[in-house]
């Protein structure tokens, strides 16, 4: 961290004259240099070929430190997952902050610092930004938006009017891990546990799913707030239209969670179908193409423990229906409100 | 949770549904009394597997869903009050306790009104909240059946430990032998054999069932609720109703003892009385809860702020104590998932997920109603 002469975060700071200038000079800009954000204009100036994909998302998470990384980590990954979801390669990002007055420096240090190391491991840069003060009590340490550009993959064709009935569900990976691990520090909720949030950027596994298996691939989307359930459930209220109109099928023993997630989850009364996630992506993939694909993806990142656990299927269309571990059927909702821990 | 694999091996479950199917030779209706095991029901599908000759019913055995509005009320008007000869509160409760909608609002609705409102999962952990806060007053909602009862009791006796003078709860335990009695009583009940709440047998034991078994001849099977546990606990209800017989059994031997825990039991009996309690959607049931003894009144919400506020009537389209009885079933009211959603709920079994009414509308479909039957069939 560079020697400041303040070591908190004061309204003078999002003023716009020398106490926000000091903040910029004084390391985020030379943190986060490129020759696009060096010119330190008004705004970027983007070179870009083709479809571009552009998406932007806010970041208020509470704590801001939580067990596998921060919010600004989770800022970079979130927005740059929601690209790779539209089929783009991330190229820039945008970065805008709302600070509450009495953030340590300290503490802003160590978010710039996983935001850096996160856009390089993204392979994204950072060319714009902005920073606000808001007064104390009026905001919660830190707020992040993250803006993103990327450029559309050229074999890719992502779209929901692909699904088809006979589609694969695939998941990524291990579901739940984000949210259970936040919940385990969580004031008034904490337990012990060695569990970390899977926080990380899909680009490079979704990229070179793309390139092997184009077209086949008919959408992705990450799960991040409502959880798996609830994408599904969107996926499937999005296709009850047309002439032909499809529901979603999942088996329970498919879908992969942690021991540690499932032992929480049970405890807590949270069930994993709903608990958000970071480092994971669905996939529906056409079923010829679904075996393949689930292979390639266990050898690359984040994707070891990839599963098919649904279809997609012409009977209850508009509807997620979940056949149990022991053999029962029964609907999948959409999740109503927070997830809110049970009496007993 | 490694250990809980066993009780839901799908093997034993299918052996278990096989033989239901070829004990069962005629209509039977059970209750599950506790929400638990109604929410282990329908979360695992094991409605769609039974036979047709037996119905379950849903009990009352949902604390959220059977809470009084006027103590929902009275949490509110607590959170929320700004009274500069006291303290100001946080008020501490279970997670769904604070969607329930009282006369007005929810506790969630105050909390986004600015109140001071906190989830918690132990009631121990308010008691810290009162040590570290002495400029508040700490407030924890005490809602549950018998088996949160010791918890709730022993963050009474802490906090008189420890001399805090800013810590009660604003309890409305309930008991459900009493409840389980109301339900047999009601001139409509259909209901002919019971799955007795497990964990509240944990706690409390055995010894309350017996009676009602003799004097209503009636079986009950003291059950778990896990899927192997609920099947089990069917089939042996099933085994006495076609034998024409009436006898209470204990399934759940590997958790509940005979005569529960004591030392559990000693501690209740430290801190609550028996007194009658009103059931939201049934009405007062005799005997049917604990009260803070009056000489812990220190600690007894009710008495030390002495809130008073006029009883509001419930929603006149709400059948939630028909539900709770087990008299209908949540899809059977007119206005389950049209006027009645989780986003909207008329009534607690809504709100809950232990609620009969919640845990069709998560787990069922609800554009048709149609339950079991569309599912059954594949």
């Amino acid at each position: 961290m560079p020697k400041l002469d303040f070591d908190i975060i004061t309204l003078g700071h999002g003023s716009g004259g020398i106490l926000t200038n000091k903040l910029l000079e004084a390391g985020v800009f030379d943190l986060l240099s490129n020759p696009l954000l060096d010119t330190h204009h008004d705004g970027a100036l983007l070179n870009l070929t083709g479809r571009v994909a552009f998406t932007t998302d806010s970041y208020v998470i509470s704590p801001v430190f939580f067990p596998g990384g921060n919010i600004g980590e989770l800022a970079v990954n979130g927005t740059v997952n929601d690209l790779a979801m539209c089929g783009a390669i991330p190229k820039y990002l945008s970065l805008g902050f709302i600070l509450e007055e009495g953030l340590t420096m300290a503490e802003f240090w160590d978010i710039l610092v996983s935001i850096k190391g996160a856009s390089e491991r993204a392979g994204v840069q950072i060319v714009t930004g902005d920073t606000k003060v808001v007064e104390r009590g009026k905001g919660d340490k830190i707020f992040i938006n993250t803006s993103g550009i990327g450029e559309l993959h050229p074999r890719a064709d992502i779209s929901i009017k692909n699904v088809r009935a006979g589609d694969k569900v695939i998941v990524s990976g291990n579901i739940a891990t984000h949210g259970m691990a936040i919940m385990s520090v969580r004031e008034g909720l904490e337990f012990e546990t060695t569990l970390t949030s899977d926080t990380a950027p899909l680009n490079h596994a979704v990229l070179a799913l793309l390139d092997e298996f184009g077209n086949d691939i008919h959408l992705l989307r990450d799960p991040t707030r409502g959880g798996v359930a609830t994408v599904l459930n969107e996926i499937a209220r999005d296709r009850n239209v047309g002439a032909t109109r499809l529901g979603i099928d999942l088996k329970q023993a498919a879908i992969p969670v942690l021991d540690e997630v499932a032992g929480a989850c049970e405890l807590l009364g949270l069930d994993p179908l709903y608990v958000a996630n970071e480092g994971v992506f669905l996939a529906i993939v056409a079923p010829e193409a679904a075996d393949a694909f689930v292979r390639k993806l266990r050898t690359l990142d984040y994707g070891h423990s990839a599963a098919i656990i649904g279809e997609v299927v012409t009977e209850h269309p508009g509807q997620v229906v979940l056949t149990s571990r022991i053999g029962g059927r029964r609907v999948v909702n959409m999740l109503v409100g927070e997830q809110l821990p049970r009496i007993c | 949770m490694k250990h809980l694999t066993e009780y839901r091996d799908p093997e034993l479950v299918e052996q278990y549904i096989q033989e239901l199917h070829r004990t069962a030779t005629r209509p039977w209706t059970i209750m599950e009394v506790c929400g638990g095991q109604t929410h282990g029901l329908v979360k695992n599908g094991i409605l769609n597997l039974l036979p047709e000759f037996v119905t379950m019913v849903h009990g009352p055995g949902c604390p959220v869903c059977v809470t009084p509005v006027n103590l929902i009320d009275k949490a509110v008007y607590l959170a929320e009050e700004k009274n500069p000869d006291r303290r100001p509160v946080i008020l501490c409760s279970f997670g769904d306790m604070i969607r329930v909608p009282g006369s007005t609002k929810s506790l969630l609705d105050a909390k986004a009104g600015g109140a001071d409102v906190r989830i918690l999962y132990s009631p121990l952990e308010a008691v810290r909240l009162a040590r570290e806060n002495p400029d508040r007053e700490v407030v924890f909602f005490a809602v549950g059946f018998e088996t949160t009862a010791p918890a709730n009791a022993l963050s009474v006796v802490q906090a008189q430990k420890l001399g805090l003078k800013n810590f009660s709860i604003l309890a409305s335990h309930v008991l459900v032998p009493p409840a389980m009695e109301a339900v047999i009583q009601d001139d409509d009940t259909s209901i002919q054999g019971f799955l007795a709440a497990g964990h509240v047998c944990a706690i409390m034991g055995i010894d309350a069932y017996g009676p009602l078994v003799e004097r209503y001849k009636m079986p009950m099977v003291v059950t778990g609720f896990e899927p192997v546990d609920l099947l089990q606990g069917i089939l042996m209800v099933v085994r006495q109703l076609e034998r024409g017989e009436y006898r209470l059994e204990n399934q759940y031997a590997r958790v509940v003892r005979p005569e529960g825990n004591p030392e559990a039991r000693r501690i209740i009996e430290q801190v609550f009385e028996t007194v009658d309690r009103e059931w939201r959607g049934i009405g007062t049931i005799p005997g049917s809860g604990w009260a803070v003894r009056p000489e812990l009144a220190a600690f007894d919400a009710d008495r030390k702020f002495s809130v008073s506020i006029a009883k509001a009537p419930e929603c006149p389209d709400c059948i939630a104590g028909l539900v709770l009885k087990g008299i209908k079933k949540p899809n059977e009211c007119s206005q389950f998932g049209r006027a009645c959603s989780p986003e909207r709920p008329l009534g607690a079994p809504m709100v809950s997920s232990e609620g009969a009414c919640a845990a069709y509308y998560h787990f069922a479909n609800v554009e048709t109603q149609a339950f079991a039957s569309p599912l059954r069939q594949q």
